[in-house]
C-alpha cells in the first residue's frame, strides 16, 4: 500500500517523468491508479480493445506475440501506449512475470494526459525513437 | 445466569463471514442457497453496515425506481434499482422500493438501512453482532490452512473466511499538521459549520457531498487537491464526482462561494482562531495560504484489513485492497475471500478505463453470488446445474441476456452471461461469470457476452468467443433504445459465434 507521496517519489526516479516537478508528481500520482497483478496474469490482451497505459512501479513482465516472447520490461518501464495513439486493439499479450506494480492511465485519458504534460510526452517520444533505431538494427 | 441469545458461538465452523453491511448479507445469503453452513460475524450491532452511517448529508448516489417498465419481482427489474439484495424468493426480491417515501428515488441514509435490515430479517439471515474480530492466526495442518480469527467473543476457526468488512476505515494524507484536521468520517452536524470558512482536502465524492451539504452554512468553502476533478457526465460514467453533486463546480465558476483548486497541501499551522492551510500549485509550482476556520481531509478510506498483511495478503493501492483472484480470493492466502465494496480489488479488464460498480452495491450484490457458488463448488463439493442450452436457442438467449440482464448492465464489461461449448456434451449454461474468468479459466470452448460502453456515450453488447485457446471479440452494434435483439444485431452474433458453432455460419 503506497501513499500519494511515496508513488511520487517513485516516480520522480523514472525518466519518463524526470523532468517533473513535485506538486506535477503528485498530481500524476492521483490521475494515475495503482493496480496489482499476480505472476502469470495478462495485462495487456492481444487482439482486445479498450487497453491502457501502463507504467511498472514493480516487478516484472513479458511482452509475447502469438505465444512467442519478445522482450522483458521492468520497473521504470512502460507499456500499452502504442495501441492507444494508433486507436488499434494491442498486438502483443503482456503477462506479469513476478507481482507486478503498475500505474495505469485509461487509454481515453492518455491524450488529454500527454498534451497537458508536454515534457513526458517528449520523453515517451525518446523512448519510442530508442525503440525504433533498435528495431532498424535488428533488421540490418 | 441467563445464557448468550446470539447465534454461532466460538467455535469450528466450515466457513466465516465477517461484516453485516450489504456485501455480508449478500454473501450469507448466497452461501444457504448452496447449503453451505456458516457463521456470520460482526461488530455492529445491527444490520447495514457503511450505510448505518453515511452518507452524511443528503442521499445515497445509486437510486431505485418505484415506477419502471418491469414488475419488481422479476429478475429485469433489478436494473432499475440499484440498491436492494438479490434474491431467489420473490417476496424478498426489490425491498428497497417499498421503503422510498416518494420525494426523490436516491433512497436516504435511513431508507436504505431499513432496505437492509429488512432483507436481513425477512430472509432470515443469522448474524452474531457484537462480535468484534480482533486477530487472525493461521495454523498449518496436513490436510491445509485454517483461519482463527481472534474475536471479542473468543476464538472462531474456519478453512475459509469470507471478508465483507467493508472499505471505511478513515485515510489521512500526511502534510505536516494534519492532526489540525478532522477526517470526513468526524464531520459534525451541518448547523455547526455555520459562517465557517471550510478547506476540504480532497475532490473525490465524498469531499463534493460536503461541500453541497454544508453550502447553506459555511461562509466560504475552498476543495483543493493535486489533480483535476472529474466529473462522471463528462466521463460519460460513473468515473468521477456524480451528477448529483455538481453544483459546486457551477459555483466555482461562477465565483461564488467555492472554489476549487489543484495544488498539493504543504502544511496545516495555527493562524489566529483558525488555520492556515499552505499549498502549492500543480500548474506552476507556486506557493499559496488559504485561511480557514475548519479543515476537513475527504481524503478516503482503507480496508480494515487488520492483521492479514502481516500473515501474507499483499494488498496495493492508496486503500489498501487485496490483491485478488477474479473470484475474488487472495491471490497470496488462498482461502480467503473478499465480498462487498471490498469486492472491487478485481479490477477485471476496465476496458476503456470504465471500472466495473464493484465498489456500490448494484455491482458488488452479484459478485457475492457468483463467489458464493464458487466456494460452494471448489472447497464444498456442491455441484450447481449447468443447463444445457438447444443449439438453436442460442442466439436469441443471448441476445436477450444483453438486452435485459442486470448483471451485464450494471457491470459492463465485468460479468458476462457465459455458455461453453464441448463435443462431448454439447452447449451448457455456465451461468454469469467474470469476463476474466471465462476467458482465462474454463477448459472448454467459450461464447461470452457482456454490455459495454466505451466512455463516448454509447452502449453496445460484445461477444468474446475462444475458440482452440484464442479469444476473438466482436463488438456488437448500439441501438438508440437500447435494443439489442433486433435483426442486425442477431446476424452480427451469427456471424460472431459461428467459430464454435458451426451451424450459425449459414443464418
Amino acid at each position: 500500500m503506497a501513499t500519494r507521496e511515496e508513488i511520487a517519489d517513485i516516480l520522480a526516479g523514472f525518466t519518463l517523468f524526470g523532468d517533473l516537478q513535485t506538486p506535477q508528481l503528485l498530481s500524476v500520482a492521483g490521475v494515475f491508479e495503482e493496480v496489482f497483478f499476480p505472476d502469470g496474469e495478462r495485462i495487456l490482451r492481444q487482439g482486445l480493445t479498450g487497453s491502457g497505459f501502463y507504467v511498472i512501479l514493480e516487478g516484472g513482465a513479458d511482452v509475447i506475440v502469438d505465444g512467442t516472447k519478445r522482450s522483458t520490461l521492468q520497473r521504470g518501464d512502460f507499456f500499452g501506449e502504442v495501441s492507444i495513439l494508433l486507436g488499434e486493439p494491442p498486438t502483443a499479450d503482456v503477462v506479469a512475470t513476478t507481482a507486478l506494480r503498475c500505474l495505469v492511465l485509461a487509454g481515453p485519458a492518455v491524450q488529454g494526459f500527454l498534451e497537458s504534460h508536454p515534457k513526458v510526452m517528449y520523453r515517451m517520444l525518446q523512448a519510442q525513437a530508442r525503440r525504433l533505431r533498435n528495431a532498424n538494427r535488428w533488421r540490418s | 445466569m441467563v445464557s448468550d441469545p446470539r447465534p454461532f458461538p466460538p467455535g469450528e465452523y466450515p466457513a466465516i463471514v465477517v461484516g453485516s453491511g450489504p456485501g455480508g448479507l449478500q454473501a450469507s445469503y448466497g452461501l444457504r442457497r448452496h447449503g453451505v453452513a456458516h457463521a456470520v460475524l460482526s461488530a455492529d450491532p445491527a444490520p447495514g453496515g457503511m450505510f448505518r452511517k453515511w452518507p452524511f448529508f443528503q442521499r445515497l448516489l445509486s437510486w431505485t425506481k418505484p415506477y419502471a417498465p418491469e414488475a419488481h419481482t422479476s429478475r429485469e427489474y433489478q436494473r432499475f434499482d440499484w440498491n436492494s439484495l438479490i434474491a431467489d424468493e420473490p417476496e424478498l426480491r426489490s425491498l428497497q422500493a417499498e421503503f422510498l417515501d416518494g420525494t426523490s428515488y436516491f433512497p436516504s441514509r435511513q431508507e436504505m438501512e431499513a432496505n437492509l435490515a429488512a432483507f436481513a430479517d425477512r430472509a432470515g439471515i443469522e448474524v452474531r453482532y457484537e462480535c468484534t474480530w480482533e486477530r487472525t492466526r493461521r495454523v498449518e495442518g496436513a490436510d491445509g490452512t485454517t483461519f482463527v480469527l481472534e474475536t471479542t467473543d473468543g476464538e472462531y476457526r474456519t478453512r475459509i473466511l469470507i471478508l465483507a468488512v467493508g472499505v471505511a476505515q478513515p485515510l489521512m494524507p500526511s502534510p505536516p499538521g494534519i492532526e489540525l484536521a478532522r477526517h470526513y468520517a468526524e464531520t459534525r452536524e451541518a448547523p455547526s459549520y455555520a459562517g465557517k470558512r471550510l478547506f476540504i482536502i480532497g475532490k473525490q465524492n465524498s469531499g463534493f457531498e460536503l461541500a453541497s451539504g454544508l453550502a447553506s452554512w459555511a461562509s466560504q468553502i475552498v476543495l483543493s487537491s493535486p489533480s483535476p476533478a472529474k466529473l462522471s457526465v463528462v466521463t460519460n460514467s460513473l468515473v468521477g464526482v456524480r451528477a448529483r453533486y455538481v453544483q459546486p463546480f457551477e459555483d466555482n465558476f461562477l465565483g461564488l462561494g467555492v472554489s476549487i483548486l489543484n495544488a498539493s497541501t504543504d502544511g496545516i499551522a495555527r493562524a489566529g482562531d483558525g488555520y492556515r492551510v499552505d499549498l502549492r500549485r500543480t500548474d506552476n509550482g507556486m506557493p499559496m495560504s488559504v485561511a480557514a476556520d475548519e479543515v476537513i481531509a475527504a481524503t478516503g478510506f482503507t480496508c480494515p484489513l487488520q492483521d492479514l498483511p502481516a500473515l501474507g495478503v499483499t494488498t496495493f493501492g492508496r486503500s489498501g485492497l487485496p490483491a485478488v483472484t477474479p473470484m475474488w480470493e487472495s491471490v497470496s492466502v488462498p482461502g480467503i475471500y473478499f465480498a462487498g465494496t471490498i469486492s472491487q480489488a478485481a479490477p477485471g479488464l476496465r476496458k476503456h478505463g470504465i471500472p466495473a460498480n464493484s465498489g456500490a452495491v448494484h455491482g458488488h450484490r452479484y459478485n457475492s453470488l457468483i463467489m458464493t457458488r464458487h466456494i460452494a463448488e471448489t472447497h464444498f463439493g456442491v455441484e450447481d446445474a449447468r443447463p444445457q442450452v438447444a443449439e438453436r436457442d442460442v442466439l436469441g438467449y443471448l441476445l436477450r441476456e444483453a438486452t435485459c440482464a442486470p448483471e451485464l448492465w450494471h457491470q459492463k464489461a465485468y460479468l458476462a452471461r457465459v455458455v461453453s461449448v464441448s463435443g462431448d456434451d454439447g452447449i451448457r449454461d455456465e451461468g454469469i461469470l467474470p469476463l476474466v474468468h471465462a476467458l482465462d479459466t474454463l477448459e472448454r470452448d467459450v461464447i461470452a457476452m457482456t454490455v459495454e460502453a466505451d466512455g463516448t456515450g454509447g452502449i453496445f453488447p460484445v461477444i468474446y468467443v475462444r475458440h482452440g485457446g484464442r479469444v476473438e471479440e466482436h463488438a456488437l452494434p448500439g441501438h438508440p433504445m437500447r435494443d439489442f435483439a433486433t435483426t442486425e444485431h442477431r446476424e452480427a452474433a451469427a456471424s460472431a459465434i459461428s467459430a464454435v458453432l458451426p451451424s450459425f455460419a449459414r443464418t
